[in-house]
């Protein structure tokens, strides 16, 4: 099954953040393939240097993707990204919704 | 080519998820799909013909200065966006929150629906999207 997450929310604007980050991670630990879209404030926990290990574990074992028009809003640059998280342009949420993937926005 | 789905219930002016959600819709068409927006709650007002752009008294300037974005225009820039693309952008109102909030007065092509609407719209969809308030 294909699923599409998509996060809006830091992890500091919100404590069920992570229990998103878990959602991604645990459908991809049952085998499905697992997109996780931040968009909004969600691109703010994908900076280099952002006190927030979780992400960076969830990158480890889902696709993770920055929308590209939420980091060029906040001023944060592609090589800011921390490993496993690539820039995306919003294209990619249509590709996914066109193809049939369960989508849940958060 | 596919159809998809969305489920909004933001009003206007008050998140960053309208915007998101309609840079998916514009994404969307395109890219040649057929979008089905369904509006709750607050959401209607996404596409009320009343809305005016305004001066601002604070800063002493204009309306064309402030040149405030309305949301009934970038309704209204889908809609022309699906002609132009020979798609089809269904713009679905909930009909008990339009008499809530007497918005009756709405932008060219959106009509007048309820929930049931969103569930055979999204039966009917490869993709399904709603975004709700917080």
């Amino acid at each position: 099954m294909q699923y599409l997450l998509i996060e809006s929310q830091s992890t500091w604007d919100s404590g069920s953040v992570a229990y998103f980050y878990g959602l991604a991670a645990d459908l991809a630990a049952g085998g499905n393939e697992v997109t996780l879209y931040l968009v909004q404030n969600g691109v703010m926990t994908a900076r280099s240097g952002a006190q927030d290990g979780r992400l960076a574990s969830v990158a480890r074992t889902v696709r993770v993707l920055a929308d590209d028009f939420s980091l060029r809003e906040r001023a944060i640059g592609p090589e800011a990204l921390i490993a496993g998280v690539a820039c995306s342009p919003i294209d990619a949420v249509v590709a996914l919704l066109a193809g049939g993937a369960k989508t849940l926005w958060h | 080519m596919a159809s998809i789905t969305i489920g909004l219930m933001d009003p206007p002016y008050e998140s960053a998820n309208t915007p998101t959600a309609f840079r998916i819709i514009d994404a969307a068409i395109r890219a040649g799909h057929h979008v089905n927006v369904f509006l709750y709650e607050g959401a209607v007002g996404l596409g009320f013909s009343g809305q005016k752009p305004h001066a601002n008294p604070v800063k002493g300037t204009t309306a064309e200065e402030e040149d405030h974005p309305n949301p009934k225009d970038w309704v209204s820039g889908l809609f022309a966006l699906a002609r132009e693309r020979g798609t089809r952008l269904d713009w679905v109102n909930c009909g008990l929150c339009v008499d809530e909030r007497g918005l009756e007065a709405q932008v060219e092509g959106a009509r007048r629906g309820s929930p049931a609407d969103l569930w055979k719209m999204a039966e009917a969809s490869e993709g399904f999207l709603f975004i709700s308030t917080r």
